[in-house]
């Protein structure tokens, strides 16, 4: 066989296995050894909801994949150039997921009868079986190669098959020409209490490389140069890390002690188990019994001048709408973070959509606005996750910061900023009132926010509560009392409009079609923009951070365009809500609900069937 | 500075019922509001009344320090997360048969569990005031109320049991009408570190008049109820002469002077006993068998969630070698473009 070094500017791995194979992992590595090698990347990982679903069936597989490359790489990649699948069922899963061209490293041993029915295949040869015979099958025994490899490390049984993911990220290294250095850092790191674990997790990874060195099997090798990226200090971040940063740095910056109340719910678990960590910056994190107390652990933290968090998916939302509409009534500060999956009710945990966004805008009773804020990338999570905490302390009011499961869990390459480029956090704490006694709904006449008077403040003792007030803090159910207070309400929101930034267009500002997106869809919409523009034609992207209120100039952006489409990962519900804030316009749509990411190619297809 | 219970009375008017049990339990806060102060040495805008929803949670407006009317059966996490976030406050939560043991129980349990250091003072009137008279987690079997016309088939609560069950280090009871003992559990209370849950048997004139009226009752009230003190014989009645024994795995009225029983046979209340054997029994006694036990029952010493938070921040704290925000950042695998 003739072997080639393919030059190549962008290449897409997937790696996928059992949920036990340790395949998040492989890729995780493999996507730090190509940052450091100095290659853009963007990772998406996608695994079921069990943690052992039934060994070697096709629900129990994980797979990750990495999208590597020279230039701006803003998505994991829609299909695969290379795919390794550890045992039949991954296989299975996955076929669809490769390119024509790919090459298909399969782990042999596995694919003997029994694992061949377990995967539900009905013949002995299930390339042929998934109509891939075009792509290079790749057969590598890797778990007696594994086995051999270690067969004197000492090690028992059990951990010497665990270590074939090493194997094979060894034999990947090989054919993308990645140094093994930076995993033999982390190994150490990471069993440091265990010299023989070192040692053995290194031979393998060597071994594997060697391995793909050695055989002929492996045709191609791919030669990705270094991106060019702006100078500075980079590191790998994914979503839900960047978001419990972000608060951190928001705590910070106002000097507000951070609180998060939570309880444990895929996939937003991460950021509260970061926070957790951060204790050396004073976090308090609380795992509360159950949503409910999530937030309202968090209100009461509020109510006492923290920083206040809780953290939580689509079906914790629903749970927490009651005390959110209590934090509008108390005028408190508070970040909701939801991390949205696939719904209703449970739904699809572990995949990625954006339906919640009608439950954030909408779901709580009475006259209940807040303000809500999208994340687009998993780095983006970190500016997101500051600004929301930083405007809801500000204009006294609980803000909802929308992310998903796609940018939660993805990661990139993340310019490390400083935290000088920040602005300051101001929050309108107040020591001494003119009048007496206190009156805590009385406002500042720009943002409509009232003042944060903390327990513990001579003088200015008050209540507050669910009930309708008067802006003096009595109970009040006087009927124009009770509309004042909910047009002062809805108003302080409205007036966000007047501080966050104007939106920005991708493109030309006026043309032919107008792509409008929100949230973790922004990395494929915004290829296909260019995939779009590079074919010539006349297409912009208008990407919304700022759902609620919308940007001051969105109307003037919308004018300028003759067609208008709205792509999310939902039935509609962005553009059902610009038709109502604004309905002059008219909307196309582009939805997908499959509990997965869009593919560039989708929405590269979408715009030219309307241009 | 003296502090005067004046000093603690909002301007907002009470709105209960009149002759509601509510109006004796804010006297008696009122009241030990400046004990509490000089006996730990507390300032007014220390305190913070949290309620959930219902009648009892009406009591946050009526006092002039911070308060929080929040929603039903969450005062728990709402007051937890006030004394988790400023360990320095003083945190009182006002809560009803409905609100901490039904639509709260959640949160009360954990609240105990996890002995974080707050008053919860339980107003028991088994009964469903608010909503205008259905049955409560705490209504006797039987008990007819708008809810259960033929009358409740479902077992009643008994707040305290729920209380040891959540491991709990605090638990004392009174009545409504009896205002110097309740005044006096509230300084107790105040002085417990973690979680106290105090229960006030209280009366609801409108839609469960009497309901505790076999303890209330003058004539009977010394007979029917034990006020517990610690370190004392377990000793009740109207002439001083009935007390408490063990009789094998359970309790005794015995009588003093009959069968040769003194005072030095009675069992003696031991509040800080860790094992919660002997106080589950007291916090079981129920008329007409046993008088009803009334008092501190238990009040035992463990470490508190808060103190526990602050300790651990401040250990994690002195050995980090990241100190703020930008030593995060740049904190673990970075690299570097030129």
């Amino acid at each position: 066989m003739q072997h080639k070094v393919i030059d190549t500017k962008e290449v897409v791995i997937r790696f996928t296995g059992d949920s036990g194979d340790g395949m998040q992992l492989t890729g995780t590595l493999f996507a730090d050894a190509s940052a450091l090698f100095g290659n853009d990347f963007s990772t998406f990982p996608d695994f079921p909801a069990e943690i052992r679903a039934p060994q070697g069936t096709v629900s129990g597989v994980s797979g990750f994949q990495v999208n590597i490359g020279s230039g701006e790489i803003k998505t994991p990649g829609d299909l695969c150039d290379v795919l390794v699948a550890m045992n039949p069922a991954a296989l299975k899963a996955n076929a669809k997921w490769t390119k024509s061209t790919a090459a298909i490293i399969l782990d042999s041993d596995s694919f003997d009868e029994k694992g061949l029915k377990k995967a539900g295949f009905v013949t002995d040869n299930p390339v042929k079986e998934l109509q891939i015979e075009d792509r290079t099958i790749i057969f590598a025994s890797i778990t007696s190669l594994t086995k051999e490899s270690l067969k004197d490390s000492g090690l028992d049984p059990k951990a010497i098959v665990r270590s074939k993911n090493m194997f094979t990220l060894g034999m990947c290294y090989y054919m993308f020409n990645r140094p093994l250095e930076f995993t033999f850092k982390y190994i150490k790191k990471k069993f440091k209490k265990n010299p023989a674990l070192i040692e053995a997790n290194q031979k393998v990874l060597q071994d594997g490389f060697n391995y793909a060195a050695n055989i002929q099997a492996i045709p191609n090798t791919y030669k990705i140069e270094p991106a060019k990226q702006t100078k500075g200090t980079y590191r790998n971040i994914n979503g839900n890390q960047a978001t419990a940063w972000g608060l951190l740095a928001a705590a910070e910056k106002s000097g507000r002690p951070l609180f998060c109340g939570s309880y444990p719910i895929t996939p937003a678990t991460s950021i509260l188990e970061e926070l957790a960590v951060h204790k050396e910056l004073n976090a308090k994190t609380l795992q509360c019994e159950d949503e409910i107390a999530g937030i309202c652990t968090a209100i009461g933290a509020s109510y006492t001048g923290s920083l206040a968090v809780t953290t939580t998916s689509g079906p914790g939302l629903s749970l927490k709408s009651e005390a959110l509409g209590l934090a509008v009534m108390t005028e408190l500060p508070l970040v909701v973070v939801d991390v949205q999956r696939g719904g209703p009710s449970t739904g699809i945990p572990t995949k990625t959509e954006q339906t919640d966004l009608n439950q954030a805008l909408y779901g709580r009773n009475g006259e209940c606005p807040i303000a809500v804020i999208a994340a687009h990338s998993p780095s983006h999570c970190f500016d997101a996750a500051f600004y929301s905490a930083k405007y809801a302390m500000e204009h006294m009011m609980p803000v909802m910061l929308l992310t998903e499961g796609f940018i939660g869990n993805g990661s990139e390459p993340w310019r490390i900023p400083s935290m000088s480029d920040y602005p300051e956090i101001n929050p309108p704490i107040i020591e001494k009132a003119e009048e007496v006694p206190f009156w805590p709904f009385k406002r500042d006449e720009e943002r409509m926010a009232r003042r944060w008077a903390l327990p513990g403040t001579v003088g200015l003792e008050h209540r507050v509560g669910g009930l309708e007030k008067n802006n003096n803090g009595a109970v009040s159910s006087d009927p124009l009392v009770h509309e004042r207070m909910v047009n002062e309400r809805a108003e302080k929101v409205a007036r966000l409009a007047n501080y966050i930034p104007e939106q920005e267009v991708i493109g030309e500002e006026n043309g032919e079609v107008l792509i409008v997106g929100w949230g973790g869809t922004y990395g494929h919409l915004y290829t296909a923009l260019k995939d779009l523009q590079a074919e010539g034609k006349s297409v912009s992207l208008a990407h919304f951070d700022y759902i609620f209120p919308l940007p001051k100039n969105t109307a003037d952006i919308f004018s300028k365009f003759k067609k208008i489409i709205v792509c999310e990962l939902n039935s509609g519900q962005f553009a059902n809500y610009l038709r109502a804030s604004h309905p002059k316009f008219q909307y196309h749509q582009y939805n997908k609900v499959q509990g997965q990411p869009f593919t560039v190619a989708e929405i590269v297809n979408a715009v030219n069937e309307i241009l | 500075m003296k502090y005067t219970p004046q000093d603690f009375k909002s301007s907002q008017e009470v709105k209960w019922c009149p002759g509601c049990g509510d109006h004796a339990i804010l006297a008696s806060v009122q009241r030990a509001m400046p004990d509490i102060c000089e006996a730990l040495n507390y300032t007014k805008e220390r305190f913070v009344f949290v309620s959930g929803i219902g009648c009892s949670s009406r009591f946050p407006y009526y006092m002039d320090t911070y308060g929080f009317h929040g929603i039903h059966g969450r005062a728990s996490a709402i007051s937890t997360g006030v004394k988790v976030a400023n360990p320095t406050l003083s945190v009182w939560q006002v809560t009803g048969d409905g609100d901490a043991l039904a639509i709260g129980g959640n949160h009360f349990i954990h609240a105990i569990r996890r002995n974080i250091d707050i008053n919860i003072l339980l107003f028991n009137n088994q009964i469903y005031g608010l909503t205008k008279g259905q049955y409560s987690p705490t209504s006797v079997l039987g008990k007819v109320t708008k809810t259960s016309p033929y009358g409740t088939v479902e077992h009643p609560f008994n707040p305290g049991a729920l209380v040891l069950g959540a491991r709990g280090t605090f638990f004392a009871r009174s009545i409504d009408v009896e205002l110097k003992l309740t005044q006096d559990i509230m300084v107790e209370s105040a002085k417990h570190d973690g979680t106290a849950v105090v229960e006030v048997l209280v009366n609801c004139v409108i839609f469960n008049d009497k309901t505790h009226w076999d303890l209330v009752d003058r004539e009977h009230r010394s007979d029917r109820t034990i006020v517990l003190k610690h370190g004392e014989p377990m000793i009740f009645g109207k002439d001083k002469d009935k007390g408490l024994m063990l009789d094998g795995m359970k309790l005794k009225i015995v009588k003093i002077g009959e069968n040769g029983i003194t005072e030095k046979d009675l069992l003696v209340h031991d509040a800080h006993e860790d094992n919660p054997g002997l106080h589950s029994m007291l916090i079981d006694m129920q008329y007409p068998e046993y008088p009803v036990a009334l008092g501190v029952i238990r009040a035992v010493k463990d470490s508190t969630y808060d103190d526990n938070v602050r300790d651990q921040i401040a250990d994690v704290r002195a050995k980090s070698p990241i100190q703020c925000m930008d030593d995060l950042l740049q904190s673990g695998a970075t690299w570097e473009i030129e």
